[in-house]
């Protein structure tokens, strides 16, 4: 299949950047910087030096002009940058949404009189539809809104929406009847009932989610918001306190001057957490957008975090834990016959098969036998699989070579006098218990041996399960085999545990259970039986080619319909928390350098003794401060590429992962303001 | 320091470790309403109790229901208290005839000793009387402390109970923490005070005729002092009999009593932290904040101990050897005078043995931050732990998000209301210090009752301000507190201090015992191990730094540097 991943622009596209420069000025604007509260307090701030910045001119302040200059236009920076780095991430989303927008305009649609084919119809605008409206979708016409077909069948292409340009079949009835508004049908009709109304179609929402529009606060992203905010209030009031308690002191030992306005001002911006407050909405959209670029549409910020927390998970077993198909594994003769004879016969039944286990069979011949295929004499004939006598194979040569279940051709064999050889029933049952498929082969009235067909585990499954294993998350294999040829696979694909016979109300039960025990259960489905236990589960994943039901219980949407995306899911969702995690401990860290910066040179003209904290060295108390805000502001945008891709994810154990962590942003996060703000004064020493 | 002094720490070490483990199962069997030894001497009092008060054993609380009860009991006793400050002149027991206490004075006394600040804007010897000591402050410091270990209490069932509102009686709780466990460890500790030389009596004050001819006669105070001494350490109340608290010879005699003294201020802080780990089924969680709390309390004690025997260069470049033994006992020492100051501060006891306005600045830096910090380095009974488990919280949340999940402490998720209730448990009592500190170098009045002016002055109502909102109660003296500014804005400090805490924490408890209970899995971060425990210091030393920081630069900071400076 051709797959054309979703174009992802990169961070700095020249257009991109200056887009979101564009923005960021209009998100200055007050009323609505305080939504994010923290740097709502420093754009005030800014506004102070600002007005000092004013008295200074006039000469009405403590500090020199060019001094309160530099620091308020730090200070606007430090809000630009943040406005900056969130306008930043929006804007890629835009650049998608804006495409998306246009396969939904200027659609028209043929609204039929009554559910059928050949009813009457009049052209209306798309956004007249609603919920329970038939229309009828021709060759090259564009299904106007979301819904079901409920007559036909149709191939649709879907890459308006998937960017995927392979099309696939969309036809009433079963697991693949939901269509999507936008997309287009290249072949047949379908008459298609509307289940969703204008504005709250699947494009719809798609938009208003990359774009950011719709976007809500997750709970983690507001406890930490709380968090940040109270810190801000801290240090806010430890900025107040300095002031009495430097004019106190001031006047007890009669020499200095109180800490000036203009230097609380930039260190109550230095302390408060700035770095993580300008790049935490950044980080949730930057998410959104990164499972985007894997064709993930989640329907809720929610439903992401979610992700990361889950540790429980259900994956079916055909198509996420095995390949879909069987491949043969081993050849076993029977009755004297050597494992080549039977290679060659197995070779030989098979050569005209074209089902996957045929071919399988086929390159086992070539790869273990060294067998080679040989073209058909033209008076052979292929013998298809007919579904009543369940066998296929080739009359080569006067001679019959069969292959099928061991039923079949037992019976086959039977019907021309043929012996069964005494071992079969046993060896057909071992492959069987083993959670292969057995499959019979003969020449004749001659039973040759037995081809093993097995389940093929995907490869490298293993170790994903294993890195699952090692970060808590526990995999539950769902299938509908029985008991024992679903421990064989379960085995083989190393799953903590199976669900055999497995029928839809199983899952939901079994979700319940889970969650019982206080469990986060994610689970991937597609067909209309899959809703319920999609809506139960805590994190539920639709394939895209799923029914409309199962994508409405659904909270996460899979385009690629590969149901292995949860593991990118799950990884992306760590990738959120984790990367606020780590910014608030840097932006935390951060404060002590600045500390030994600020302090001794706001206090230098009270207690020149603090100097002995002045470790840096910094050239002047000036110097020093405007060091510490120019650091502060510049930090952002270094950062926004690392709040656009995330913190890199490692799979480890809890404790070993925050001390890397640890090790990293909260160690790293003292150290590095200690080198940026002293390379930062010797620049500055140059100029003064 | 020397054999002796080495022998000192750790023997308490010694001692404490091995009583945390037994006092903390008895006292969670006694919580989780299990049979102890005790009970057939006690059940009857206990059931007597109920009956009395028509309480019904088995009605359990929702959190609303027991921050009310809790409130309307501490305001009864409060309004109780002063009522009895205000008419000591009639009550009995009054032999020195002492007039009662002004309005404000006992306003400021009263919710001091209701809130287990115990701070003294009195002296207890020239203000009080012998009725108002042990009906009011000694009961109070029964109530006060039982107050504070029921709310860790009911924090603990938030823990552990799931999907439930209820987290147990208020009564039923308070009842048994004086019966079982406060009063039957101060009978016996006040019988062993008592037998070292500690008074206990109700007799007039003593005239003592002068050593020099021609002197003036001595008063000798006398009282009921060893029964409100037991209490006063063991319920980290710490407000003394005397003035001089426990650096006079009637309370505190002798080494053995100041061991004993240190020893019972930090049992029951120190073994509520196993009692948390019972009840919460897994002791290791327990240990874990108890070392965090040890090694805190051990760093402030090498800081104090190392800046005391430093001393002033001023004075040991006159060849003086002795350390700084400014306003410390000879009797005590320097170590027996340090690890005291040290475990008084690090705990909200508050009671002292010597002048902490004259220690070293950096030893003055080092009980300060003590304090600064919460008061979790064991703490107040009841209130050390459940601050330290809102710190624990806030440590998770953060650690959480860094292994990308979301948050979980001993399997409840930490979500916003959590996070809400913990931030105003930790840092109401550092926003009350850096606003009323503020406020106070405004106030004329406030500024001329320092005795000393400066960096010192200033460390003088940063340390007023920190220990009655962190309701320790130790002053650094040097500041005349008994102005109506201090006497007020004291009281609020110290009412703010401790409810805004107790009903946030209470909230919280409400708030996890409703959750369902997440078992752990190697995604989940361990919290009863030693990473987590050194995050949670690091989390506590910062939030502590980063808060004071300049104020302590102007300050003792300041004071240090020209100290060394020659100044």
């Amino acid at each position: 299949m051709a797959k054309h991943p979703q174009s992802s622009p990169s961070a700095f596209d020249g257009q991109l950047l200056r887009g979101a420069l564009a923005d960021s000025f209009k998100k200055l604007d007050p009323r609505s910087l305080w939504r994010n509260p923290v740097m709502f307090a420093v754009e005030i701030a800014s506004a102070v030096t600002l007005f000092t910045f004013l008295q200074s001119l006039v000469g009405a302040a403590a500090e020199p002009v060019w001094f309160t200059g530099s620091v308020s236009l730090c200070l606007w920076a430090t809000v630009l940058f943040a406005a900056f780095a969130e306008a930043l991430a929006e804007g890629r989303g835009k650049a998608r949404a804006a495409s998306l927008r246009k396969s939904r305009t200027n659609i028209m649609a043929k609204r039929l009189a009554a559910p059928a084919f050949g009813a009457e119809y009049t052209l209306v605008e798309a956004n007249q539809l609603r919920k329970g409206d038939h229309i009828l979708v021709e060759t090259n016409d564009l299904v106007a809104g979301d819904g079901e077909v409920v007559a036909g069948a149709a191939l649709v292409n879907e890459s308006a929406v998937t960017g995927e340009s392979a099309p696939v079949i969309r036809e009433s009835g079963g697991d693949r009847s939901a269509v999507t508004g936008g997309t287009t049908v290249i072949a047949n009709a379908v008459v298609v009932r509307i289940t969703t109304d204008p504005g709250e179609t699947f494009l719809d929402r798609m938009i208003a989610l990359i774009e950011g529009a719709k976007r809500r606060k997750t709970p983690n992203e507001v406890a930490l918001e709380v968090l940040l905010i109270a810190l801000t209030l801290v240090f806010f009031l430890v900025c107040v306190n300095i002031s009495p308690l430097s004019v106190f002191s001031v006047k007890a030992i009669s020499h200095g001057q109180p800490v000036s306005l203009t230097i609380l001002a930039a260190l109550f911006v230095c302390l408060a957490p700035t770095t993580i407050a300008a790049l935490l909405p950044a980080i949730g959209i930057a998410g959104m957008n990164r499972l985007f670029q894997k064709n993930v549409i989640a329907l809720s910020g929610r439903a992401i975090e979610a992700a990361g927390d889950v540790n429980v998970m259900l994956l079916d077993k055909t198509g996420t834990i095995t390949l879909g198909n069987r491949e043969a594994a081993a050849l076993i003769p029977v009755g004297g016959h050597t494992e080549r004879d039977l290679a060659a016969a197995a070779l030989t039944a098979s050569i005209t098969d074209e089902t996957p286990e045929g071919r399988s069979i086929v390159l086992l011949a070539e790869k273990h036998y060294g067998l080679t295929p040989q073209p058909l004499p033209p008076d052979a004939v292929s013998i298809g699989f007919n579904a009543e006598t369940r066998l296929s194979g080739v009359d080569l040569a006067g001679r019959r070579y069969r292959k099928g279940a061991a039923d079949s051709v037992v019976a086959f064999v039977k019907q021309q006098g043929g012996k069964i050889p005494k071992n079969l029933d046993q060896l057909v049952n071992g492959i069987a218990h083993a959670g292969s498929t057995p499959l019979v082969v003969c020449r004749d009235a001659e039973i040759l041996g037995v081809v093993n067909l097995k389940d093929i585990v995907k490869p490298g499954i293993q170790e994903r399960f294993a890195q699952l294993r090692s970060i808590g998350i526990k995999t539950v294999m769902i299938t509908g085999d029985n008991p024992l040829t679903a421990a064989a696979i379960a085995a083989e694909a190393q799953v903590d545990d199976f669900l055999a016979h497995a029928r839809p109300e199983d899952k939901l039960n079994m979700i319940r259970e889970y969650q019982e025990q206080g469990y986060m259960v994610a689970m991937t489905g597609d067909g209309t039986n899959d809703a319920p236990a999609l809506a139960q589960a805590d994190v539920a994943v639709a394939m895209n080619t799923g029914t409309q039901p199962a994508r409405e219980a659904a909270n996460i949407i899979d385009l690629d319909s590969n149901p292995t995306k949860l593991l990118d899911i799950v990884e992306i969702g760590k990738q959120i928390l984790m990367t606020r995690g780590n910014l608030t401990t840097f932006s935390i860290a951060n404060d002590v350098a600045k500390y030994f910066a600020i302090i001794p040179a706001s206090l230098a003209s009270i207690y020149p003794q603090l100097e002995a904290l002045n470790i840096m060295h910094l050239a002047s108390p000036h110097s020093a401060i405007l060091s510490a805000v120019i650091f502060n502001a510049v930090i952002i945008p270094l950062l926004i590429p690392l709040a656009l891709k995330g913190a890199k994810y490692r799979p480890m154990p809890a404790e070993k992962l925050l001390m890397f962590n640890l090790l990293i942003y909260g160690v790293g996060g003292m150290i590095v303001p200690f080198i940026g703000i002293k390379a930062i004064d010797s620049v500055i020493g140059l100029f003064i | 320091m020397n054999a002796y002094d080495w022998q000192q720490m750790l023997l308490l070490f010694a001692a404490l470790l091995l009583l945390v483990k037994p006092l903390g199962a008895y006292m969670a069997k006694v919580y989780q309403g299990e049979t102890t030894f005790a009970a057939p001497l006690l059940r009857p009092c206990e059931n007597l109790l109920y009956m009395l008060g028509r309480i019904n054993k088995a009605d359990d609380m929702d959190w609303k229901q027991y921050a009310g009860a809790l409130l309307l009991f501490n305001l009864v006793c409060c309004a109780a208290l002063m009522a009895m400050l205000l008419t000591q002149h009639l009550l009995p027991l009054n032999p020195q005839q002492l007039p009662a206490f002004p309005w404000q004075l006992a306003l400021n006394t009263a919710v001091s000793f209701v809130t287990n600040t115990n701070w003294q804007n009195y002296g207890g010897e020239s203000t009080a009387s012998y009725f108002t000591q042990t009906a009011g402050m000694t009961v109070h410091n029964f109530v006060s402390a039982a107050t504070g270990m029921t709310v860790a209490i009911a924090l603990i069932r938030g823990f552990v109970r799931r999907k439930t509102a209820l987290l147990g009686n208020f009564w039923v709780d308070l009842v048994r923490t004086v019966l079982y466990i406060l009063l039957p460890i101060s009978c016996v500790a006040a019988l062993f005070l008592a037998s070292q030389g500690v008074i206990q009596n109700f007799a007039a004050y003593k005239t003592a005729a002068p050593l020099q001819a021609g002197g003036l006669a001595m008063q000798i105070p006398m009282g009921p002092v060893a029964s409100q001494e037991a209490i006063k350490e063991l319920g980290t109340n710490g407000g003394g009999f005397f003035n001089a608290n426990s650096a006079h010879p009637f309370e505190n005699p002798t080494p053995l009593t100041n061991f004993a003294e240190i020893f019972l201020i930090l049992l029951i802080p120190a073994s509520l932290t196993y009692t948390f780990g019972v009840m919460a089924g897994n002791t290791r969680q327990g240990w874990g904040l108890f070392i965090a709390m040890l090694l805190l309390l051990t760093a402030a004690f090498a800081v104090l101990q190392w800046a005391e025997s430093s001393g002033n260069p001023a004075i040991s470049g006159l060849g003086v050897q002795s350390g700084n033994m400014e306003g410390k006992e000879v009797r005590f020492g320097l170590v027996g005078s340090n690890l005291f100051a040290v475990v008084t501060t690090a705990t909200s006891c508050g009671a002292v043995n010597a002048m902490h306005d004259s220690l070293t600045p950096l030893g003055g830096l080092a009980t300060l931050s003590l304090i600064l910090t919460g008061e979790v380095v064991f703490g107040g009974v009841g209130s050390g732990l459940y601050t330290m488990l809102a710190f624990a919280v806030i440590a998770v949340f953060v650690s959480g998000l860094m292994i990308g999940r979301t948050p979980e402490y001993l399997g409840k998720k930490i979500e916003v209301r959590e996070i809400w209730m913990s931030i105003l448990t930790v840092l109401t009592a550092g926003v009350v210090v850096l606003v009323f500190s503020g406020a106070a170098l405004l106030v004329p009045s406030a500024v001329t009752s320092m005795s000393n002016p400066g960096a010192h002055g200033l460390s003088e109502v940063l340390y007023a301000f920190a220990s009655m909102a962190n309701n320790n109660g130790s002053a650094f003296a040097g500041l005349n507190g008994n102005i109506p500014f201090y006497n007020l804005l004291g009281a609020a400090a110290m009412l703010i201090g401790r409810y805004v805490p107790v009903v946030a924490v209470l909230a919280m408890a409400g708030s996890l015992a409703e959750k369902k209970y997440i078992p752990p899995s190697l995604g989940t971060l361990p919290t009863d191990r030693a990473p987590f425990v050194l995050w949670l210091i690091l989390v506590i030393v910062v939030v502590g730094a980063l808060t004071f920081f300049p104020a302590l630069a102007m300050g003792p900071i300041a004071e240090h540097l020209l100290m060394t400076g020659g100044k």
